[in-house]
């Protein structure tokens, strides 16, 4: 995989992972044009399209667009499914995962995401073993934000 | 506020992000960030140490406003110092900073890979694997230095964690992807591919794709793994649905295990074991039979999981080729996935089944679905499948069926999206040639595309269409009479005009017989288009007019006529007032002998690769052109198709012509008079000298007449192998430049050819071509009076220091200018470093015993020695940055004196010179550019970006080169354009 984009109706970008050496700019222009390229597409059209050498592999999860950048060789239906497991794994973290959780906890995001996914290849296809790492830092977490922080600390909505 | 804050409560950075939420413009959004910005700026300067949760809380709103599009300097020295924390959550922000931010700043690369070797080393496999990440996300080059060595090592210790082993493998996969020069083989190689049998599914599946690039590039040091790999799979194929515990996925086992081991196969041919192949092709088996099984889930995720096997499964049966049965089993699954209701599967069918139609054991199995692929091009609602619709007619095309998939493609074709229209266009023209049986449809196809879409029908169409016509002559009668009925059609385009043209002149005779067709009929059919032609077309239409003289000789009258009229013979076309002088002169001179040998019949054409062929393997990349390159399917493709063979009856007679005179040793490659375009014309006629471009022969008849024309004052290859020193009168021997001598010369920044100047006695056309430092000039002399001109004598003068920046070689030309004749001057250029100011032409004459002269300034810019340089944006802004001195760039805005035409101001960019680069600027309406200018001394690198105001009709031009003097000059030569 060379990217993964998320990005809402709007064509607000909210999560960018590239997994090729690009500029800034170059990036930036890939989104502009993907993301125009994405939302111009209408709902009953096939979920796969020929995009410069590239196949792109996108579905929409309710507000957000989940947009992945394939080689060549590489096989579609899995990507779609690397989609569904990351929603999955965000679902299962935040519980019924919404935009707004991406928006204000992106940097959880990412991590989930890099246990999942490294250097554009499926690391982790177990929901368990990925929670579990994650879990483990929340846990680390809390206890230094406890001794420093107690009062900033929100709480988590559902214990694992 | 958020809903959910999982873990930590960053509370500060919450109330930022909902600050920037609730924003209500983008001006407010920016002022926002500007605030923040320079509160953490304070913050980060301040004398005040700052805690872990502070540094951390900051460098975090940072990234979040580097993610919202904004540029961040700053905030990487505090993300760094997070690094080296030995709080978890800390050191996971600043890593996250790091990864998305890479900064190349030595310095800090440096830190940064000492705080990753401590994490490395620290044995605590939480910190282990982010510094893994870290790695795996930069992935550059300086970190491939630092690590590349350590990582093997992590990966095969036996007491790595899982969990860290997996993080290695991916982690040096990046690594070997990116500098494979980096990775040392060695002991571990053995090690990793025994990985394949651990027990641990996620470590398997990351070691995979590791294994998978490593067999690619070494696949002999790693073909134990096929056995290994072909076990693995075995197992979970053979599993039961809920076996595998958390790595089933809705039902199916490993799936993306699966699909990896079936891609690592597909890095060798078939096992050469016969165990191991039984095995496999049992494994492959069960996928094709479970495809058969009903879904054990009604959720899309389970057949999609599923049918991602089976697709891998089936790219690894068309990938060993070897097996009929699996491949048509193959076939025939995806046939039912061509009339499923899922888009997706529909396309994916399409796309499959493409490659399946290349394989001689599957490609009639392919067939059968004709119907059905015919369908989905004229119902898919979806362009993207209706594209894999016409690529698999395309492989799918064989003598039995070509007729019908090319009319259906050319049905297609009316209403296809422009995107597409060209390749369509290609495809059908090639599969028209390949399988043609009688040549009257191949001519009735080609004929049908330029109807339908002439516009994308490229040259490589219509000059193909010609080769194999002028090649076979059992078509060329039918070929002449379809152009002519095709001509009659009112509005018809321009390139059934060349074609038509062209055919006619050659074979036009074959329906002369008829009274409908007869000469005068064809004639005039033809030059009622004439006049709404551009000027190759017509320059090639007057080629036929001088063929119908020798053809059809009543005509002659008629056509001497049109050559004679002034719109041609004083055509401000260099081109085509030539060939108007000449053809007229030629008809008037020559014998009927003479013009019958010059004017014969062209020779059949070499063979070579169909060049249409060729631009469809430039656009789509190599393979693409597979369907016909193997002819292995289709054994009854023998070479009657393989392309035109000259026929027994035209291969004889290389033209006659060529020996008569003397000219050449051999015939010509000959090439249809259009294509050697306009420009080059006098060149090839002339010389091969340095600055001559290398372009398609001329025809016999273009050489001949070199010779015959009278004008041609003595040999131009003398001239070029002695070349006088230009007899330079002092520069107060001559006037100073005609006032209008400047905007004369702007007129030639952007071009080569045309007519300098013109008044009531005298015409000047230039015509010049420049290569590297060197160029060449043609200048023309036209008396427009009636009265001979005397004592003629045009210099070229060299101002101030000019003589030791250019040297400028010219020869005499004859003293005598008859009335309505014409001299041409050939001038030598040789550019010797920078310049400004151009050299002066003067001329001088008698005309009627009155002394004549006049200056001009002879249109040699520094521009003219550009070469343009293509580069991608990355070394443009490179370069850009490195001419950042404000010396080295000059910049004008201005105006638009001209309708701002994105596609003229492009032709004058390239015309300037330079290299037009695309996809470089971020804004697409600007333009960029690049070019080295060449001297004998120096080469001056220019990059130039012009931005257009349409609103203000504006433009802001830029260029910045290595010397000041160039980027300012250039920049005015330039902002006068447009």
């Amino acid at each position: 995989m060379q990217f993964m984009l998320l990005f809402s109706r709007q064509g607000k970008l909210r999560l960018q992972k590239w997994y090729v050496p690009l500029s800034d700019k170059e990036k930036k222009k890939i989104t502009r044009e993907l993301v125009q390229t994405v939302l111009a597409r209408k709902p009953k059209m096939c979920s796969f399209l020929e995009w410069r050498d590239l196949k792109i592999v996108y579905k929409r999860y309710a507000s957000l667009y989940f947009c992945c950048a394939i080689e060549d060789q590489d096989n579609e239906l899995i990507t779609l499914e690397i989609i569904h497991r990351y929603v999955e794994l965000l679902d299962k973290y935040f519980g019924s995962v919404c935009e707004l959780d991406i928006i204000f906890n992106f940097e959880k995001a990412y991590f989930i995401l890099d246990e999942f996914l490294l250097g554009g290849e499926v690391q982790e296809t177990s929901k368990k073993n990925v929670l579990k790492a994650i879990e483990q830092a929340d846990l680390l977490q809390e206890k230094t934000e406890n001794m420093y922080h107690s009062k900033s600390f929100i709480g988590c909505k559902r214990a694992y | 506020m958020p809903a959910v804050s999982k873990g930590d409560g960053m509370r500060g950075l919450a109330v930022f992000i909902s600050d920037i939420r609730n924003c209500k413009s983008k001006e407010a959004e920016i002022k926002r960030i500007n605030k923040e910005l320079a509160n953490i700026r304070s913050k980060f300067k301040g004398d005040k140490a700052l805690d872990g949760y502070s540094k951390k809380k900051y460098v975090c709103k940072l990234l979040f406003i580097f993610l919202l599009g904004h540029d961040i300097d700053f905030g990487h020295m505090e993300a760094v110092n997070l690094l080296s924390s030995n709080k978890y959550t800390e050191k996971q922000i600043g890593y996250l900073f790091i990864s998305v931010l890479v900064n190349s700043n030595s310095e800090l690369i440096r830190l940064i890979n000492n705080a990753i070797k401590n994490d490395l080393a620290s044995r605590n496999p939480t910190f282990m694997c982010l510094a893994l990440h870290c790695i795996a996300n930069v992935g550059s080059r300086e970190m491939g230095e630092a690590f590349a060595a350590d990582i093997p090592r992590i990966l095969v210790a036996g007491d790595s964690m899982d969990s860290v082993k997996q993080s290695a493998a991916l982690c040096l996969l990046r690594l070997y992807k990116a500098s494979p020069d980096l990775v040392p083989m060695g002991e571990w190689t053995a090690r990793v591919v025994h990985l394949l049998n651990d027990q641990h599914m996620g470590v398997v599946t990351a070691a995979v794709s590791l294994i998978t690039c490593l067999c690619k590039k070494n696949p002999d040091d790693f073909k134990t793994c096929i056995s290994l790999a072909v076990s693995r799979l075995s197992r979970i194929v053979s599993s039961a649905s809920t076996d595998l515990q958390d790595y089933t996925y809705y039902f199916v086992p490993a799936p993306w295990l699966s699909v990896k081991l079936l891609r690592l196969l597909q890095c060798y041919p078939p096992p050469e074991d016969a165990a191991v192949k039984g095995r496999l092709v049992e494994c492959l088996e069960t996928v094709l039979n479970k495809a058969q099984e009903p879904p054990k889930s009604k959720k899309v995720q389970h057949s999609n999981a599923k049918n991602a096997i089976l697709f891998e499964t089936i790219s690894l049966i068309i990938h060993y080729d070897s097996e009929p049965n699996l491949l048509v089993r193959a076939c025939n699954q995806l046939g039912q996935f061509l009339q499923h209701r899922e888009t997706n599967l529909r396309y994916l069918a399409l796309e499959s089944m493409c490659t399946l139609a290349s394989s001689e054991f599957s490609h009639e199995a392919v067939k059968t679905h004709i119907d059905t692929v015919i369908n989905a091009l004229k119902t898919e609602r979806d362009v993207s499948v209706r594209q894999r619709a016409a690529d698999l007619l395309y492989a799918m095309c064989d003598r039995s069926n070509a007729k019908q998939i090319v009319s259906e493609m050319l049905r297609y074709l009316e209403t296809a999206d422009y995107a597409i229209r060209e390749e369509i266009v290609l495809k059908v023209a090639i599969l028209a040639e390949k399988y043609a049986v009688d040549y009257s449809w191949y001519v009735d196809t080609i004929l049908n595309l330029i109807r339908i879409a002439g516009d994308y029908v490229s040259e490589e169409v219509w000059y193909r269409v010609l080769q194999i016509v002028t090649n076979r002559d059992d078509v060329q009668g039918y070929a002449a009479k379809t152009v002519f009925e095709a001509l009659q059609a009112p509005a018809c385009h321009e390139n059934m005009v060349k074609v038509g043209g062209y055919i006619l002149g050659e074979f036009g005779n074959l329906i002369a017989g008829d009274p409908r067709s007869s000469p005068p009929v064809q004639f005039s059919l033809l030059h009622s288009k004439f006049h709404l032609c551009s000027v190759a077309t017509r320059a090639l239409l007057l080629s036929t007019y001088i063929k119908f003289i020798n053809l059809f000789p009543e005509t002659k009258a008629t056509i001497q006529g049109v050559l004679r009229a002034g719109s041609q013979l004083r055509n401000a076309d260099v081109e085509l007032q030539q060939r108007a002088v000449e053809y007229l002169t030629l008809s008037s001179v020559a014998s009927t002998d003479v013009l019958a040998t010059v004017l014969e019949e062209m020779p059949p054409f070499p063979e070579r690769e169909s060049s249409i062929l060729a631009k469809l393997k430039r656009k789509k990349g190599p393979g693409a052109g597979s369907a016909l390159d193997d002819g292995r399917r289709d054994p009854s493709s023998n070479d009657v198709n393989g392309g035109v063979e000259p026929t027994p009856s035209t291969v004889s007679t290389p033209s006659p012509s060529a020996d008569l005179l003397g000219l050449r040793a051999a015939p010509p490659p000959a090439a249809p008079p259009a294509t050697s375009g306009a420009g080059n014309l006098l060149v090839d006629v002339f010389s091969d000298g340095p600055a001559a471009q290398p372009s398609l022969g001329p025809t016999p008849e273009e050489a001949f007449l070199s010779e015959l024309e009278p004008p041609a004052p003595e040999s131009p290859m003398a001239l070029l192998a002695d070349p006088a020193p230009a007899a330079d009168p002092g520069p107060e021997d001559i006037g100073p430049p005609i006032p209008e001598a400047d905007e004369l010369l702007n007129k030639f920044v952007c071009k080569n050819n045309g007519v300098l100047f013109e008044n009531q006695l005298l015409q000047i056309g230039v015509k010049s071509e420049f290569r590297q430092n060197l160029g060449r000039m043609y200048l023309f002399y036209g008396n427009k009076t009636s009265v001979q001109f005397q004592n003629f004598s045009p210099t070229v003068v060299h101002p101030g220091d000019l003589q030791t920046q250019l040297a400028v070689q010219t020869k005499r030309v004859a003293a005598q200018v008859d009335g309505g004749a014409q001299v041409q001057q050939v001038l030598n250029i040789e550019c010797l470093r920078d310049f400004l100011t151009p050299p002066l032409l003067s001329v001088r004459f008698r005309y009627g015993g009155a002394p004549q002269s006049l200056t001009l300034k002879l249109p040699v810019t520094i521009n003219k020695f550009f070469q343009p340089t293509e580069m991608a944006a990355q070394d443009f802004f490179q370069r850009w940055k490195q001419l950042s001195l404000p010396q080295q760039e000059a910049q004008k805005i201005f105006k638009a004196n001209h309708p701002m035409d994105a596609e003229v101001t492009k032709a004058k960019l390239l015309g300037f010179g330079s290299a037009l680069l695309d996809n470089v600027d971020p804004n697409p309406e600007n333009f960029v550019g690049a070019g080295i200018i060449q001297t004998k001394a120096l080469q001056v690198g220019c990059l130039l970006r012009l931005e257009p105001n349409a609103q203000a009709q504006m433009y802001r031009l830029t260029l910045r080169t290595s010397k000041e003097p160039v980027s300012r000059h250039l920049c005015e030569l330039l902002a006068q354009q447009f």
